[in-house]
């Protein structure tokens, strides 16, 4: 299945930036996550994403990275995200031809309408990063997916981390 | 048994404390009587012999009546069906003496007798309730004429009657339920809105998997539910007639509305909107679609629900720091929103009672989470349930049972549909073909 590729690679595009970029997010319990797959993921060679052109939202989500992550029912972000964020204004300023929904999420430990706020609190705070970082504010829209999309599945911390997150999804603006 | 046979033909113990407002010194009097309260409740034994027919060709119509009126009274955990083996004779014809001897040999406190008759696709369905120790009828006699393929809703209008003069509360079995039916992986999942009867019978789709929906509500006439949908990409709220499927989509705005409820007149709803990422409360007039805000804050408030009378809400609000539960009345220069919540831990999905008594509220606490109820002063709390995730309280018509839903941890859980007394007994689940989420239980049917 072609979508199930996709995330393998994007997944250890990530863990290859968490390890590259040097700072350690480890300070609290809810640092920054490290993706913890099983077998299979070795497959993928890194060739093939480097096939990714520079101003594609493969690129983008892969390289850049398209995620950060959140502390329990908090909405700051944290000095490990600004750098990611600043990495995602350059580039959105660089490729102004795409528009941006910025998703916020919540893990399952909050109940559902509860964790739909939370999650617009989440995408608004990282909406108003990336317009202070001079990204035009008619390019950016928000929206909540709240508990209702998890990528972790397990039921613990492990997980949990990796599903309080906002995730800076690109559109092509049309015609393009 | 337990049952003090001297006591019951004057009243039998089982009870329920009820608010001094809602008059049980009247009722107390009745003969038979189950009143529901906060200790161990012994089920009364009731006979509920298969209703007469004169052809042979009715009698699983007749089963299948009995059986449903068994299974409600039943399931409330405050009646025990006598199995019919038991039974030394049949009450014979609805209109016949009762041999009230051959019923109290075998300890039934009450005995339901009953006939059906059926012609073309119709059917006549009549019966009467004896109180067996003080060998009288209790109260009138009932005749209900209607289509064969009402029969289900024919036996929970005879189960709500039989409740109604035992335990001197309203009804509550001829009622539905909305929900979320949700399929497929955790990272995955589909939902669309179902309907069905409050025993999970007569299931049926309201929209496809499409797109996610969430947390539906009933109009107070039972006809409508609103719900929130992610159909355009961002929640908003949509209102659909059960019957013809009409669907309007009752706020035109580019935030995110989610958490609609109706007024208890069913001229406004009120709803959250997120905008620039605080979500406040809103008010909406259904006939000009005319917005009005409720709540003024920079903390979230959301899951607003009114008290019946239409005068106060409950919601819930993380303005002291944490998720809890605030009450506000609803008029012009009203006071601050008060906070009733006080306990540990995180409180949240406030559902004020159709009686008015309790607020039914998600509590979350050290990892577990519980449903409980509590006063509109915050006092009296309780918790009924507990579990990895336990949320979603939603009243029985007669206030008296919640559902919620339960999900399961892990990898391979996911959300089941279960109901609860107002003290925390008879914790059953509700039947889903596939999991459930987000229940809603409708007014009384008419």
């Amino acid at each position: 299945m072609k979508p199930n590729k996709i995330m393998v690679m994007l997944c250890i595009t990530v863990m290859a930036l968490a390890g590259c970029s040097g700072t350690n997010p480890g300070n609290d319990r809810n640092a920054t996550p490290s993706p913890n797959h099983g077998g299979g993921g070795e497959l993928i060679s890194q060739s093939e994403l480097r096939d990714y052109a520079p101003d594609s939202p493969e690129y983008f989500a892969g390289l850049i990275g398209d995620t950060i992550y959140f502390e329990v029912d908090q909405s700051n972000i944290s000095d490990v995200s600004v750098e990611v964020l600043r990495k995602q204004a350059e580039w959105l300023n660089q490729y102004p031809e795409f528009s941006i929904v910025v998703e916020g999420h919540a893990d399952e430990q909050g109940t559902r309408e509860y964790n739909l706020a939370l999650g617009a609190r989440r995408a608004a705070a990282v909406k108003v990063f990336l317009v202070g970082l001079g990204v035009a504010d008619s390019r950016l829209s928000t929206v909540s997916y709240g508990k209702e999309r998890p990528v972790a599945v397990c039921s613990s911390e492990s997980c949990w981390s990796k599903n309080r997150r906002s995730v800076t999804a690109l559109e092509r603006e049309s015609g393009g | 048994m337990i049952i003090n046979r001297a006591m019951s033909a004057l009243m039998l113990a089982i009870a329920i404390y009820l608010p001094s407002e809602r008059g049980n010194a009247q009722t107390v009097r009745e003969p038979l009587r189950i009143i529901i309260t906060e200790g161990v409740i012994e089920p009364m034994p009731i006979a509920l012999p298969t209703f007469a027919t004169n052809l042979a060709a009715d009698r699983s119509l007749a089963r299948q009546l009995t059986e449903v009126i068994a299974s409600d009274l039943a399931g409330t955990g405050l009646f025990r069906q006598i199995p019919p083996e038991a039974y030394i004779s049949a009450p014979g014809g609805i209109n016949e003496r009762i041999n009230f001897v051959n019923w109290k040999a075998i300890n039934a406190q009450a005995l339901v007798a009953g006939s059906l008759t059926t012609s073309a696709d119709r059917m006549v369905v009549n019966f009467r309730l004896f109180d067996v120790f003080a060998e009288s009828e209790l109260g009138q006699g009932m005749s209900f004429e209607a289509s064969q393929s009402s029969v289900r809703r024919v036996a929970h209008k005879i189960a709500d009657t039989i409740y109604q003069r035992i335990t001197g509360e309203a009804p509550y079995f001829d009622s539905r339920v909305a929900y979320i039916s949700e399929s497929g992986p955790k990272d995955g999942r589909r939902k669309q809105l179902a309907i069905m009867d409050y025993d999970g019978a007569n299931l049926r789709p309201l929209t496809n998997q499409s797109t996610i929906v969430l947390a539906p509500r009933f109009s107070p006439d039972g006809s409508r539910i609103i719900y929130t949908s992610y159909e355009t990409g961002v929640p908003n709220v949509y209102l659909i007639d059960i019957e013809s499927g009409n669907r309007q989509s009752i706020i035109q705005s580019p935030n995110m509305a989610f958490a609609p409820r109706f007024s208890p007149n069913g001229s406004k709803v009120v709803l959250s909107l997120a905008v620039d990422g605080n979500t406040d409360i809103y008010e909406v007039e259904i006939g000009n679609r005319r917005i009005s805000r409720l709540t003024n804050s920079s903390a979230i408030d959301t899951a607003p629900s009114f008290s019946p009378d239409g005068k106060w809400l409950v919601f819930e609000s993380d303005r002291s720091g944490s998720q809890q539960i605030y009450v506000m009345r609803l008029e012009r220069g009203a006071p601050q929103p008060r906070r009733i919540s006080f306990g540990q831990g995180r409180y949240g999905t406030p559902v004020w009672s159709p009686t008015g008594d309790f607020i039914a509220f998600t509590k979350q606490h050290r990892g577990r989470f519980h449903i409980g109820v509590m006063r509109a002063d915050g006092s009296e709390e309780r918790l009924l349930t507990s579990s990895f995730l336990d949320e979603g309280p939603t009243w029985s018509p007669n206030g008296r049972t919640l559902m919620f839903f339960r999900e399961t941890p892990g990898t391979d859980g996911g959300p089941s549909i279960y109901s609860v007394d107002i003290y925390g007994r008879n914790l059953r689940s509700v039947p889903t073909p596939q999991y459930g989420s987000d229940p809603a239980w409708s007014p009384q049917r008419n």
